[in-house]
């Protein structure tokens, strides 16, 4: 029997190693077919900011990664509306993010679903584990 | 007196505090996550905007450009430099406040 | 640790794994294989090369699974199963051939 796994993440990538730890975690628990999503608000949705270049900062540009959690079977990314608007940002800010559905003969659909506060917490509310970053 | 901030204001209040806290005349550095604060249409942007007619703002270009942020998103005034020219702010002010 | 090929040392971690990515040639390829025991075929360099594609676009070596699941969306189902792979690799696809491509160990790898 899976269990509904959420991770939520509110620290801004590079400033912290809290983003890394958070997709490394939701990469290695992948393996182990649980019903897995994970929630970005506050800081956390810069994590999800497009045109990440870390060259010149010689430390490693991770963005690139959230793009293959769709392979890793993890298609459910809720993004927090509120937390966008606050920071000025919009989805189109965003990485694209998205999975092919099994079952619906591959087609490609989007990862992201934007919700509310109050659609958040009920998601929360709806976990059996909930792992924060 | 050179002050930086190495928080999201968005996250922390070191921005802010350190905005309560500074003299005409001083610089504000905005630094690793700190520089969010540059950002143009956040929650904190009308703080940072008003700020800036007693204090001059910089910016670390290369945290911009790790965290995506373009700078046509940077508040108008505030000067984006490398962080060679952080040491050269350094050595203009006499004493460095971190604001952590 | 070092390893030496063609007059040339790089730098490999206690498990073999290259220690920079920017090492990586042919020739490299062919010396870890050596190592493991493996002849380079084409089918052998079809996988290795899909993998440092695969790290080019999302900055990780894929988790076996999904390695399988992408080789075969690529390649073909007759290439996409773990019977294929392994046959290839025995000691394991994503482990073995992510050090012939030069990679980190994958990251969920279990």
């Amino acid at each position: 029997m899976s269990k509904r796994f959420l991770y939520v993440n509110r620290k801004a990538p590079y400033g912290t190693i809290y983003a890394l730890e958070s997709l490394e975690v939701v990469l290695i628990g992948a393996a182990f077919e649980q019903d897995v999503s994970l929630a970005f608000l506050d800081d956390g949705v810069f994590q999800l900011t497009r045109g990440q270049q870390t060259d010149e900062l010689g430390v490693k540009n991770f963005s690139p990664t959230y793009k293959a959690l769709g392979d890793y079977d993890v298609n459910k990314i809720y993004v927090e509306r509120e937390s966008l608007e606050a920071r000025g940002l919009t989805l189109d800010d965003l990485l694209p993010l998205t999975y092919e559905d099994e079952d619906d003969d591959w087609a490609e659909k989007d990862s992201i679903k934007l919700v509310s506060a109050a659609e958040l917490a009920e998601i929360m509310e709806a976990q059996d584990v909930v792992l924060s970053f | 007196m050179l002050h930086t901030v190495n928080k999201s204001p968005l996250d922390r209040n070191a921005l802010e505090s350190c905005i309560k806290h500074v003299v005409q005349g001083s610089a504000v550095l905005l630094i690793e996550d700190g520089v969010y604060g540059a950002m143009q249409g956040t929650q904190k942007s009308p703080m940072v905007e008003s700020a800036m007619k007693e204090v001059s703002f910089y910016v670390i270009g290369p945290d911009l450009k790790a965290r995506g942020i373009d700078e046509s998103r940077v508040i108008d005034g505030i000067d984006i430099i490398d962080y060679n020219g952080f040491v050269d702010l350094v050595e203009e002010y006499d004493k460095t406040q971190s604001w952590l | 640790m070092a390893l030496e090929v063609n007059g040339k040392s790089v730098a490999v971690d206690e498990e073999g794994y290259l220690e920079n990515r920017d090492d990586w040639d042919m020739d490299i390829a062919k010396a870890i294989a050596k190592e493991e025991g493996l002849d380079m075929s084409d089918s052998h360099w079809e996988v290795v090369n899909f993998l440092r594609e695969y790290y080019d676009e999302y900055q990780i070596a894929p988790a076996v699974r999904v390695l399988t699941k992408s080789i075969g969306k690529k390649l073909g189902k007759d290439k996409g199963n773990s019977k294929y792979l392994y046959e290839l690799f025995p000691y394991g696809p994503a482990k073995q051939a992510c050090k012939i491509a030069g990679l980190p160990k994958p990251t969920g790898c279990v």
